[in-house]
């Protein structure tokens, strides 16, 4: 089975984001409203790949592997990802 | 035999020869390690350099810990074996898992280039034997990335047992407990995110790095023959 994976990685709870922080300060200058507080704005990555494997939860701990070893420092990083069979929705 | 220290070059590593250079006026052997090597080549110390290894793709230092030369390197450090990381190199070392902690980005997002102000904090690992705790050394700093972070239980278990060998006199950039530079438990790995190569001549403005340097060579020669060690100039 072909799946489309996409991995979101984002700063861990509790670590400074100055990047956030500066997105959401932005985004209040510009009259935005209802923006939450600068400490609720993170920036993060999407890591977008195809994948090759037998069925769903083989290409889950494929991808929660990569996640571990190389896609994410847990001492700074939080991730989620999706796995999507390529083939599944095909009348939508 | 005067000592022999590998000096790591990844793909877009660019401190490689100011450090072999400096090692060099110190009395040391200094020979370039590409990272493609599978072992540490009979040296007696390794250090990291800083620079942009792979691009700094995904984050600093994330794909070359898995460069070859890095097993090696592993495997050295825990034999023992004196690993210094500089800049890019602590970030290695980091992702690498040699030393706790990782460096993430400037609080205030820019790019540091500028001499700071250091406190020596611990002296028991490789770079310590010229220097007191308290001193204070003028080295510059060159790096986005290089916020020292750590959880809660990690900075109390660094602080109680020295881990921290140098501090930031005025933060620049965020770092837990203003660190610049750690040891491991052992305190043969040492990172640093000052860059000692760069203040190591009076016409660079400080020669505070030569004694970080000189340190790392002093510790050879005690455990190779004797090698007079040059103060350097």
């Amino acid at each position: 089975m072909r799946f489309d994976v996409k991995v979101e990685v984002r700063p861990r709870a509790g670590i400074a984001d100055p990047e956030g922080a500066t997105v959401g300060k932005a985004l209040r200058a510009l009259g935005f409203e209802g923006v939450g507080d600068s400490t609720t704005v993170h920036v993060g990555k999407l890591i977008e790949f195809d994948l090759e494997a037998p069925d769903v939860p083989t290409a889950r701990d494929r991808v929660d592997a990569m996640c571990h070893t190389l896609l994410t420092n847990p001492v700074i990083e939080d991730y989620s990802f999706e796995v999507i069979p390529a083939d599944s929705g095909s009348g939508d | 035999m005067a000592p022999l220290i590998g000096v790591v070059e990844f793909p877009g590593t660019n401190c490689e020869r100011d450090v072999a250079h400096v090692l060099e006026i110190l009395g040391g052997r200094a020979e370039i390690l590409w990272h493609g090597e599978s072992s540490v080549k009979g040296a007696d110390a390794i250090v990291i350099p800083g620079g942009f290894a792979h691009g700094d793709y995904l984050r600093a230092g994330a794909i070359a810990r898995f460069s070859p030369v890095m097993t090696a390197v592993a495997e050295f450090a825990r034999g023992g074996g004196p690993v210094l990381g500089i800049c890019n190199g602590f970030q290695v070392l980091t992702e690498a898992g040699l030393l706790p902690g990782a460096l993430h980005k400037n609080s205030g997002l820019r790019f540091l280039c500028q001499e700071v102000a250091l406190e020596v904090v611990g002296t028991d690992n490789i770079i310590g034997s010229r220097l007191e705790p308290g001193r204070v050394l003028h080295i510059p700093i060159n790096h986005f990335e290089g916020s020292y972070v750590c959880s809660h239980d990690t900075l109390r278990n660094i602080t109680e047992s020295g881990q921290i060998v140098l501090r930031y006199v005025d933060n620049p950039n965020g770092s837990v407990g203003s660190i610049a530079a750690v040891a491991n438990i052992e305190g043969n790995v040492v990172g640093m995110m000052p860059h000692p190569e760069r203040a190591s001549d009076v016409l660079l403005g400080s020669t505070d790095g030569i004694d970080v340097l000189g340190s790392l060579i002093d510790c050879l020669a005690g455990d190779t023959e004797p090698t007079p060690v040059d103060q350097g100039h």
